[in-house]
């Protein structure tokens, strides 16, 4: 249990699970708890630290999931999302990757998205579930029934909103408007309407002193595709001098821009590899100039190197023979702002065939390592085995007749049985599992990869059921 | 004809009207297989580089794509530098394809979730240059795509293939639908080298040269990539069927 302190009152300001079912409550005096549980850890509050911590936590999630993240004091973290969730694979997947992560760490978080900064403060901190994603345009209905705690207004207004009889953010917001102003002040209606998206409410970038950020305010606000593209590259020509003094390269680029009507959008070009090449920049982020909704227009521009590493110079080789090898970098780029997939496959130490392939990087380092085996593989396998029926003699020989997708085929030729054992160190019920695989190929030159499961003999080994994996070229 | 090469504008005015067939590859730009007899049906002696060529399975491997994959592979491994291999169903067993002498180390793999962004990124593969060749796993190909696919290909010099695989079988017939591809292959299974063993043997394949630009269609057996990638004209005729079917011609 964490003890805040304010002068000489001492009330309790977080509380743990345990803590939660021995009745325990946020807010209720020190004293109290401590004399309603025995054996209570008393912890002291660190606000300094906390801030701190969280502060730490945001500029993580900046380098990592979008440009827009800001800091939700006390307790939180907010992130403009929007144009960055295909990084993540989509919203749901990105924002459980996120929650899982900071558990991974230890720290217990929930995470909501919505269309607005205080329906998802509301949402994440009122409801039980970790992860919530509210649909676009739904807001209005999934905060209804919130309690008025969960509206960002100071305590004292919400006592004596709660002493009228206000319970839910639904109530209040089909209450009078004018009454509640007279009583309470301006900051009940804002936060209404800030909550339904009635008023903007744009999201202030967390910056570091050493983060590299250049930026153009316009006195004009500018609108063309043509224009953006223009200031994006005088942009990139400052942001890369002043990389180049610090002798670093960018991994990854933020343009923010303030339109006038006072919201902000992002794009976001990542890079596998530091660069400093101005060219290259500038076509990145250019490449997704059209998702710029420019409004009524732009005021203001600005481009940060959110993660940076230390750039080599190196001299292109110039060499009349010599082959040049192309760094196709470039490429991957472009392709990986875009939300697609890359990689290169390598082996897995594995007897398992789905398992000895794995997927890595493409631009990791060339092992030249190779699969061990020399018996011919197929070229396609099957994301799972299928079930096939199969006229076979046990415990050894290819099957005779096979029956797959509902298409009997007669089988001319077969090879194997090549055997392969569970791996017990990945799963307990490997143990004694085995599996028999044979090519075989039917009359007209279709050649499969099947297996029996078990040993044909040991029942414990697998349920001599036979399976459809690959299939030959 | 040493008058007409003389004057620049007449000579020009061939090359333009060559580069238009498509035949007049300059030697180092084309692929050659390595087999006179199918060489020698290809324009200029081999796959042009710098063109688009489209390969398809036959029969059941329209929906599988085994054997085209292999055939694709082996031709992808006798170039030089990076494979990018666009696709949006990831079954590829890349043992199979090391088998084909096409390494592991060398393919990127570009895995897209929908079709038209797999027809985007091979064409910016193609674009980019300097790769080794681009591979693309399609269903469909229209026409105006193909044109695009090739103009790239010419622009950078990169051999691209587009390995084209349908859902079901019976969309395959879409394979006739005309493209602007260079040359068109459909590889189908044959049953395999006979050994005097129990077993299966080498792989062997019908490969029909469907179309060739500024050639003749053609169709060969031959047996399987080796190690290396390369494929032979087959030895053994079909288990004494149909003597006469080796690399009959056509066109």
């Amino acid at each position: 249990m964490v003890v805040s302190r304010s002068g000489s009152k001492r009330s309790v300001a977080a509380i743990d699970a345990a803590a939660f079912k021995a009745g325990a409550r946020i807010g209720m005096p020190a004293a109290k708890a401590q004399a309603m549980i025995s054996g209570l850890h008393l912890v002291d509050a660190d606000p300094a630290g906390d801030a701190l911590a969280i502060e730490r936590l945001a500029l993580w999630m900046l380098r990592q999931y979008t440009p827009v993240v800001a800091l939700d004091s006390p307790d939180g973290i907010v992130m403009d999302t929007e144009g960055a969730d295909h990084l993540g694979g989509g919203e749901l997947p990105m924002l459980t990757g996120l929650v899982n992560a900071l558990r991974g760490h230890g720290l217990q978080a929930r995470g909501a998205i919505a269309d607005t900064w205080g329906s998802a403060h509301a949402i994440a901190r009122a409801t039980r579930r970790q992860v919530i994603i509210v649909p676009v345009g739904e807001t209005a209905k999934a905060v209804v029934n919130l309690p008025i705690s969960s509206l960002r207004l100071p305590s004292d207004t919400v006592s004596g909103l709660a002493v009228l009889g206000f319970r839910t953010v639904g109530e209040l917001s089909a209450t009078p408007r004018a009454p509640l102003t007279l009583r309470f002040g301006p900051e009940v209606g804002r936060r209404l309407d800030q909550m339904f998206g009635r008023l903007a409410e744009p999201i202030d970038p967390i910056r570091t002193a050493d983060l590299i950020e250049v930026a153009r305010s316009f006195s004009e606000p500018i609108g063309a595709a043509e224009t953006i593209a223009k200031y994006i590259g005088e942009l990139v020509v400052e942001l890369c001098a002043a990389l180049e003094t610090r002798g670093q390269g960018v991994r990854r680029a933020d343009l923010i821009i303030y339109r006038v009507d006072n919201t902000l959008q992002s794009l976001r070009a990542g890079t596998a590899k530091a660069v400093r090449d101005i060219p290259h920049l500038t076509k990145l982020l250019c490449s997704s100039i059209e998702k710029i909704d420019p409004g009524f227009g732009i005021e203001k521009l600005s481009l940060a190197a959110t993660m940076i590493e230390p750039f080599e110079e190196k001299q292109s080789i110039s060499s009349l023979v010599e082959e040049t090898i192309v760094d196709v970098t470039p490429l991957l780029d472009s392709f990986g702002n875009r939300g697609q997939r890359m990689y290169r496959l390598a082996p897995v130490e594995s007897d398992v065939p789905e398992r000895n392939v794995g997927r890595v990087s493409p631009i990791s380092a060339k092992l030249g390592q190779a699969w061990p085996t020399r018996w011919p593989r197929p070229s396609r396998m099957l994301a799972r085995p299928e079930r096939i029926e199969v006229i076979a003699l046990t415990p050894d020989h290819p099957p005779a007749s096979m029956t797959w997708r509902g298409k009997r085929r007669r089988i001319k030729r077969g090879d194997g049985p090549e055997r392969v054992f569970g791996e017990w160190w990945v799963r307990s019920s490997e143990m004694e599992a085995v599996r028999d695989y044979y090519s075989v190929e039917d009359e007209d030159g279709n050649r499969f990869w099947v297996y029996r499961s078990g040993d044909g003999v040991d029942p414990a080994t697998g349920t001599a059921k036979w399976f459809l994996h690959g299939i030959y070229g | 004809m040493p008058i007409t090469a003389a004057n620049p504008v007449i000579s020009e005015l061939q090359d333009r009207i060559r580069r238009h067939e498509g035949g007049a590859a300059r030697k180092g730009e084309v692929l050659s297989f390595g087999i006179a007899e199918i060489d020698a049906k290809l324009p200029g002696g081999g796959l042009a580089r710098g063109a688009l060529h489209e390969v398809a399975g036959g029969g059941a491997d329209a929906v599988h794509g085994a054997a085209a994959a292999l055939f694709v592979a082996g031709i992808v491994a006798r170039t030089k530098g990076d494979i990018l291999w666009c696709l949006t169903r990831p079954d590829l067993f890349a043992p199979a394809l090391a088998q084909a002498g096409l390494h592991h180390d060398r393919v990127i793999y570009v895995e897209a979730d929908r079709e038209e962004d797999v027809l985007t990124n091979f064409e910016e593969c193609l674009r980019f240059g300097g790769l080794g060749a681009v591979v693309a796993e399609l269903v469909r190909l229209p026409m105006t795509a193909s044109r695009r696919l090739q103009l790239a290909a010419e622009a950078s010099g990169t051999i691209g293939i587009a390995l084209r695989r349908w859902r079901r079988p019976t969309e395959a017939a879409d394979f006739g639908q005309p493209t602007a591809a260079t040359t068109r292959w459909r590889i189908s299974v044959l049953p395999s080298e006979p050994l005097p063993v129990p077993g299966i043997g080498r792989a062997r394949w019908l490969a029909e040269l469907i179309r060739a630009r500024a050639g003749e269609a053609a169709e060969f057996e031959i047996g399987a990539c080796d190690a290396t990638g390369r494929i032979s004209l087959s030895p053994h005729a079909r288990d004494g069927q149909d003597q006469t079917r080796g690399s009959r011609n056509f066109g």
